[in-house]
């Protein structure tokens, strides 16, 4: 028993070691998503079909269908056609070599998609009375929208977002299956190498457990300090 | 005889609405609406509910597009076209925005943003729209506040505020804009009883320092008192208007008759 824990343990370091990349990968596409995400929610409630519907049904299909096809699709899919382009000369061949890119491109589609469907939602809940405000005072559509709209719908859905986030760590476990050694890759490799099969698996699961905490510790003052113009007397 | 240096003699047109029309559906909620506030003067729209006196207000602004007619704010009007529709259209979304950085609108509701302390509320369309220095907004700010009473309160966020405190927020977040008239839309009227008077008391003072407003209100003691002219609305038109005395003591239509014989 005490064997086992020792394992578990031993493996640590070189789990911690291949954290960053999680993070990184986490990191880039939990930007990249919200990015695109917010663009996504704003073209779905725009009154124009054409930036509306592609939206929609873009959302439909991301949300509709598992990750891990979506990631098998754009690494074996895109991988496949791209070297026969254009883009096997281009400036971006060096970084579509591997299969991180192809990680972070999924990622980012798949919680642009979450993130969307959560914005929109949060946007269409904005106060009239405050858009209109806004309106009266001379703000251009712009403005109202930068400075009002979105500020109180990011407000607004906050905890979804950072739940999003931690839900989207976790789903970077999938990338391991596209060659990528973050730290479900790294757990795997381990298995292989020592043929121990539960010592890697909890010592990579203990890895995340912290990771998450520490994230969830993060986002907490971000959100009771963006929120705190909820907490009045009325 | 003395000559009042700051004054012109002839008092300037403020503010001109000329031949308003509103429809929703099939409904003519305004059926031709013109009256004109000469700087100065305070004008109070009343009449029942339904009446379209909202409208009317949010018609100035094109908070609600007017179907026809015209508004001018110190003799320039906001530019229209007529669409194919029939309806008429802003035509210049820049003049627009500029007009009613002019017309200083205090809600029913107060409408102030919520994610903002009442400072950033009162410096944001300064700042925003009127492009002055964060500097300058704060130091003009910080006068208003004082003016309405409002100053301890200055770092607090509306949802932290009584609806009294909100809506002399408001009235300050107007004032900051120098607006040519104030617009006021029942800003009484979503208040408990016994925050009415604080708000009314800072209406009041505006009126005695001889601000333009038009304010559509159902506080009938308060529009008499600081009105300079009544206009009263039924059903989309003007029945009646004149000094708030006249009206009040001598209504010659039935239906002002009736209507202030409820209060």
């Amino acid at each position: 028993m005490i064997q086992f824990f020792n394992n578990v343990v031993s493996w640590l370091p070189e789990l911690l070691a291949a954290t960053p990349l999680t993070l990184t990968l986490t990191l880039v596409a939990g930007i990249c998503g919200l990015v695109f995400g917010t663009l996504l929610a704003l073209a779905r409630l725009s009154d124009s079909l054409v930036l509306s519907m592609p939206a929609g049904i873009f959302m439909f299909v991301m949300r509709g269908t598992p990750l891990l096809v979506q990631l098998y699709l754009i690494y074996y899919g895109l991988g496949q056609i791209l070297p026969g382009t254009w883009v096997r000369h281009s400036f971006l061949w060096p970084y579509l070599r591997d299969g991180f890119s192809y990680a972070v491109i999924a990622l980012s589609m798949n919680q642009a998609a979450y993130n969307g469907e959560v914005l929109r939602g949060a946007i269409r809940s904005v106060p009239k009375g405050q858009i209109e405000a806004s309106v009266a005072i001379g703000m251009t559509s712009f403005q109202v929208l930068t400075r009002v709209r979105l500020p109180l719908a990011f407000r607004d859905c906050l905890p979804v977002l950072t739940s999003d986030i931690i839900i989207l760590l976790k789903s970077t476990a999938l990338v391991s299956t596209i060659t990528v050694l973050e730290l479900m890759g790294t757990a795997r490799m381990i298995q292989r190498e020592s043929l121990q099969i539960y010592e890697p698996l909890i010592a990579c699961g203990l890895v995340y457990f912290a990771v998450v905490i520490v994230l969830t510790n993060i986002m907490r003052p971000i959100e009771s300090r963006l929120t705190r113009f909820r907490r009045g007397n009325t | 005889m003395k000559i009042k240096e700051n004054h012109k003699t002839v008092p300037e047109t403020a503010l001109s609405v000329r031949n308003i029309h509103k429809s929703f559906g099939d409904e003519e909620v305004l059926k031709g609406i013109s009256f004109d506030a000469n700087s100065g003067d305070v004008i109070s729209i009343i009449g029942s509910s339904g009446s379209g006196k909202s409208t009317l207000l949010r018609c100035i602004n094109f908070l609600e597009r007017p179907d026809s007619g015209e508004v001018a704010v110190a003799g320039e009007v906001i530019r229209t076209h007529r669409a194919k529709d029939g309806l008429q259209y802003p035509s210049d979304k820049h003049q627009l925005k500029q007009m009613r950085a002019r017309l200083g609108m205090v809600f029913q509701n107060f409408n102030l943003w919520a994610h903002r302390t009442v400072l950033e509320n009162i410096i944001e369309g300064p700042v925003q729209v009127l492009k002055h220095s964060r500097k300058k907004a704060v130091a003009e700010a910080e006068i208003f506040m004082d003016k309405v009473g409002i100053t301890q309160k200055r770092d607090q966020y509306p949802s932290q505020l009584s609806g009294g405190q909100q809506q002399r927020v408001a009235i300050a977040r107007a004032l900051a804009m120098h607006p040519t008239v104030m617009l006021f839309d029942e800003p009484t009227s979503a208040l408990d009883p016994e925050l009415v008077s604080e708000v009314v008391q800072v209406i009041r003072q505006l009126a005695v320092e001889k601000r333009t407003m038009i304010m559509v209100t159902h506080e009938m003691a308060l529009a008499r008192e600081i009105s300079s002219h009544l206009i009263f609305l039924h059903n989309g038109r003007i029945e009646e208007q004149g000094p708030p005395d006249v009206i009040m003591e001598n209504p010659k239509s039935d239906r002002l008759r009736q209507f202030v014989g409820k209060f």
